[in-house]
């Protein structure tokens, strides 16, 4: 896209070779004090993925002690304990900064010919308080643990659990602060530093997900720093806010963090359309079917995000008015991603498919998100949802569409630019393993839960019914083929690191502009701002010939 | 539980136990088979593309085409009206689910950490099970002591939360004689999956012979004794008169039969069968000295019998 003719040479040029972004200075020191977004990037990655890792073995767990009816392996209280710990480590440490933090941070600049964001040392910030509030979140796992769910729902939360809750939500609220300064150094970025000639419509369409992502960081999450602070207030002080003993509404919290946390779902699977976008268009060799209907859509989402948040709380005592509202609004999210779905399937009519792993990853991300999206609709529905809220079935839904589709792509997109951001190959049949392990394992585990939540299963059980034992047990199963193929997947990318084959440039023959300059890239990432002169995903009249 | 809590209906589905099942079933499948079509919809697009479009040489030719204005219209509208569909199938369903219909038999209902208690309209109180007549609405008026909790039966598709500070309500019909399980389903600590109730469905007759004699369909009618001692638990007299002499709020029943009490006002009394009957009845006119006047009357409450019977078992507590 960026044909300024010498941005190719330019990659390559003799001035800068042997010098990267990775060995331009060395030391410890060197990294923690960076400005480079590209470092920055590759420690939010390394810091996400022990995150993910940790969220896995609590998951794990979870798992292994559901395997029976009655106790496993460890007692009530633990098992309340590490599904809380599962669902905060995922949430705040994995999910919410996996792709944006990591990939997004790395490729943005790149994909806009910029040297760096808009504000480098606000990001290094970013990373740091990112940093700070996990180590709270660990305080809070060694000092006692949690017990709250990740909801953390008062009265419970404020009144009730003898647990850490204090320094795990101040934790998740000092994180939130790393989310929005990350989302307002992409928003300015994006305004200011596109190069000569990338216009709006010209930006690959990732950077149309991080843009719609940012708004929803930047306006959303304050809401849930708020929320926290008052709940720590309630804890600490009793001032009345949301316990009922004191005066205050319990429903109130769940409005207020809802108000978060539901614009937060796209927080999470936005960037992961958008990284989607980008395999599907690269490993397609071909333009993206409705290039502006993707766009747009991805900014529609995060607008209906903010009017939706009540459809968690359908049961909970709110109005009936505000829930038939609530449900309302809350199909009108299917519009814009049944749009993208549609778009997707019209960027690989016609195209050029080539199996690479990031593709796989791509197409599976479609197929799991089909269903994560389509199950939604049960739960919208008033009537249905009476029955399913808070059993197994919304499990299943939200695992399909936070691991099944944004999980999935964030593997398909570390795959997809792995040769860039290393300058390292994997072994690709290895990896296959690792992805098709992964996607067995995944629906294997999560397929099941369908079945177990229609039948009446509620979620948070430690002891459960002798009836749902074969079902359970299967699901159980499945998890441990699922971490088998995150486990083979690790494994063939830390490897690559040292037995790897050199990078090209421009591996699976990509139109965006990372793949113009060197793997792994210069620190100034172009030695010459580039010029764009063709649309989005447009190539070269001679290269698609 | 000793019983086959939730019976399956379908193989999704359990059995559908209440009225509105049947709506809130119809809902589920519209949009299960409009699901089902829409997957294969997208998914045999997808296989035929990867197959009809897998990259034969580097040099294939692909299509210039970047967008359609019809089809992007076509895919906003179409699915569009689907989902307002589908949005009235279910307010339509749910409305059934929240208007109690007028000649509902109210139980109050009170959750805590981690039990149920209900109190029906006799003053009858029965824990961790309810048990409601087949065939008329019942309405639960809830409210939580502590934190949240949420009621819900399977197999009557019904779900609510309990709230602390407020009551919330939700009623069904039960439509089948059998009992069935009855969870919390809003998380709520370290007991919250025992926090169960077994529900019981009976006739109407049945249920209101419970109601006069606790006697479950099948029950034989206790000795008096025996009854006595049934309701010393299930009215809640264990609550403040201890058997083992412990105190409590009240005098311990530990050897009360025949004693001889200081009244507050100076005199003494005999605990004979007039004594118990008057403190059942008009608790506070000889409150026993150094306890607090705080015991309710059970006026209207206990029938006849069932003082009698309870007389019988506390010349038995000993």
């Amino acid at each position: 896209m960026a044909n300024t003719a010498t941005v190719d040479e330019l990659g390559h040029s003799p001035a800068v070779r042997g010098k990267n972004y990775l060995n331009q200075t060395a030391g410890v020191w060197s990294w923690l004090t960076t400005v480079d977004h590209k470092r920055i990037g590759i420690m939010y990655l390394v810091s996400v993925l022990v995150g993910f890792g940790l969220g896995g073995i609590f998951a794990l767990l979870v798992r292994l002690e559901l395997l029976t009816a009655k106790k496993t392996i460890m007692d009530a209280s633990q098992y309340n304990q590490a599904f809380t710990l599962h669902g905060a480590a995922m949430v705040f440490l994995f999910i919410i900064p996996s792709i944006p933090a990591s990939l997004g941070n790395f490729f943005l600049p790149l994909m806009i010919g910029a040297k760096d964001v808009a504000f480098p040392r606000l990001n290094l910030l970013s990373l740091y308080l990112y940093w700070i509030g996990a180590i709270f979140m660990l305080a809070a796992i060694v000092t006692g643990g949690v017990d709250t769910g990740w909801t953390f729902y008062v009265p419970y939360a404020s009144g009730v659990s003898t647990t850490s809750v204090i320094s795990a939500t101040f934790g998740v609220f000092v994180m939130g602060f790393s989310s929005i300064l990350t989302g307002l150094n992409f928003i300015v970025t994006l305004h200011k530093l596109r190069a000569p000639g990338m216009s709006w419509y010209r930006m690959p369409l990732f950077l149309w997900s991080l843009y719609a992502t940012s708004i929803i960081q930047v306006l959303a999450t304050p809401v849930l720093g708020i929320t926290l602070l008052l709940l720590i207030f309630e804890r600490a002080f009793h001032i009345g806010i949301f316990d009922p003993t004191l005066g205050g509404d319990p429903v109130l919290f769940q409005h207020f963090f809802w108000f978060y946390s539901h614009p937060a779902v796209y927080i999470m699977i936005l960037p992961g359309m958008g990284v989607a976008t980008e395999i599907l268009a690269t490993n397609s060799q071909r333009r993206v079917f409705g290039y502006k209907a993707i766009a747009f859509s991805s900014v529609a989402i995060a607008l209906v995000s903010f009017l939706v948040w009540g459809h968690h709380m359908f049961v909970s005592g709110q109005s009936e008015l505000s829930s038939a509202i609530f449900s309302f609004l809350t199909f009108f999210v299917a519009i814009p991603s049944g749009v993208k779905m549609f778009n997707w399937l019209g960027t690989l009519w016609g195209g050029s498919i080539r199996f690479t792993v990031p593709m796989l990853y791509g197409i599976a991300f479609l197929f799991l998100f089909a269903i994560g999206g389509l199950t939604g609709l049960f739960l919208g529905m008033l009537s249905v949802d009476l029955h399913l809220h808070d059993t197994y079935f919304v499990v299943a839904h939200f695992h399909y569409v936070m691991m099944g589709s944004t999980a999935i792509a964030f593997f398909g997109g570390l795959h997809h630019w792995w040769p860039k951001m290393t300058g390292k190959m994997y072994d690709e049949n290895l990896a296959r393993v690792g992805f098709a392990l992964t996607f067995i394992g995944f629906n294997w585990t999560f397929f099941t839960q369908f079945i177990l939540g229609t039948r009446g299963m509620p979620r948070r059980y430690y002891n459960y019914l002798d009836q749902f034992q074969p079902l359970h047990a299967f699901s159980t199963y499945g998890s441990w083929v699922l971490g088998t193929g995150f486990l083979i997947t690790f494994i063939c990318l830390a490897r690559s690191l040292k037995t790897g084959a050199p990078a090209p440039a421009d591996p699976w023959g990509g139109a965006t502009l990372e793949w113009k300059t060197a793997s792994p890239p210069i620190t100034e990432n172009f030695e010459k701002a580039p010029i764009v002169t063709l649309d989005a995903y447009e190539r070269p009249a001679e290269e698609t010939a | 539980m000793t019983f086959d809590p939730i019976d399956l209906g379908s193989f999704w589905m359990p059995k559908q136990s209440s009225t509105i099942a049947q709506e809130i079933d119809t809902a589920y499948y519209i949009v299960y088979w409009l699901d089902v079509v829409m997957f294969f919809g997208l998914m045999v697009p997808l296989a035929w593309f990867m197959y009809r479009y897998r990259r034969r040489t580097a040099k294939d030719k692909v299509s210039d085409i970047t967008h359609s204005t019809t089809l992007e219209i076509t895919w906003t509208i179409i699915p569009s009206l689907l989902v307002i569909g589908l949005f009235f199938v279910g307010l339509s369903g749910w409305m059934k689910a929240m208007v109690a219909p007028g000649n509902a038999l109210e139980i109050r209902t009170t959750a805590e950490m981690y039990m149920w208690t209900f109190t029906y309209p006799n003053g009858n109180v029965s824990v961790n099970e309810l048990v409601v007549p087949k065939g008329q609405p019942v309405k639960l008026i809830m409210s939580s002591k502590d934190v949240l909790h949420s009621f819900f039966v399977p197999e009557f598709r019904v779900k609510q939360d309990v709230v602390p500070g407020t009551y919330t309500t939700v009623w069904f019909e039960a439509t089948e004689n059998r009992d069935t399980i009855l969870f919390c389903t809003e998380y709520c600590g370290v007991g919250h999956s025992d926090m169960l109730a077994r529900v019981r469905v009976m006739d109407k007759a049945d249920y209101d012979n419970w109601q006069e004699t606790g006697l479950m369909p099948g029950e034989k009618p206790l000795p008096p004794a025996e009854l006595g001692k049934k309701l010393y638990a299930t009215r809640s007299c264990n609550t403040c008169h201890s058997l083992d002499g412990s105190r409590i709020q009240g005098p311990t029943f530990k050897g009360i039969f025949g004693r001889t009490e200081q009244i507050a006002d100076g005199s003494s009394v005999k605990v004979d069968e007039n004594y118990i009957r008057e403190s059942l009845l008009e608790p506070n006119k000889k409150v026993v000295s150094g306890y607090p006047a705080v015991m309710p009357t059970y006026k209207g409450l206990l029938k006849e019998t069932d003082i009698d019977a309870l007389i019988a078992y506390l010349k038995t507590v000993q």
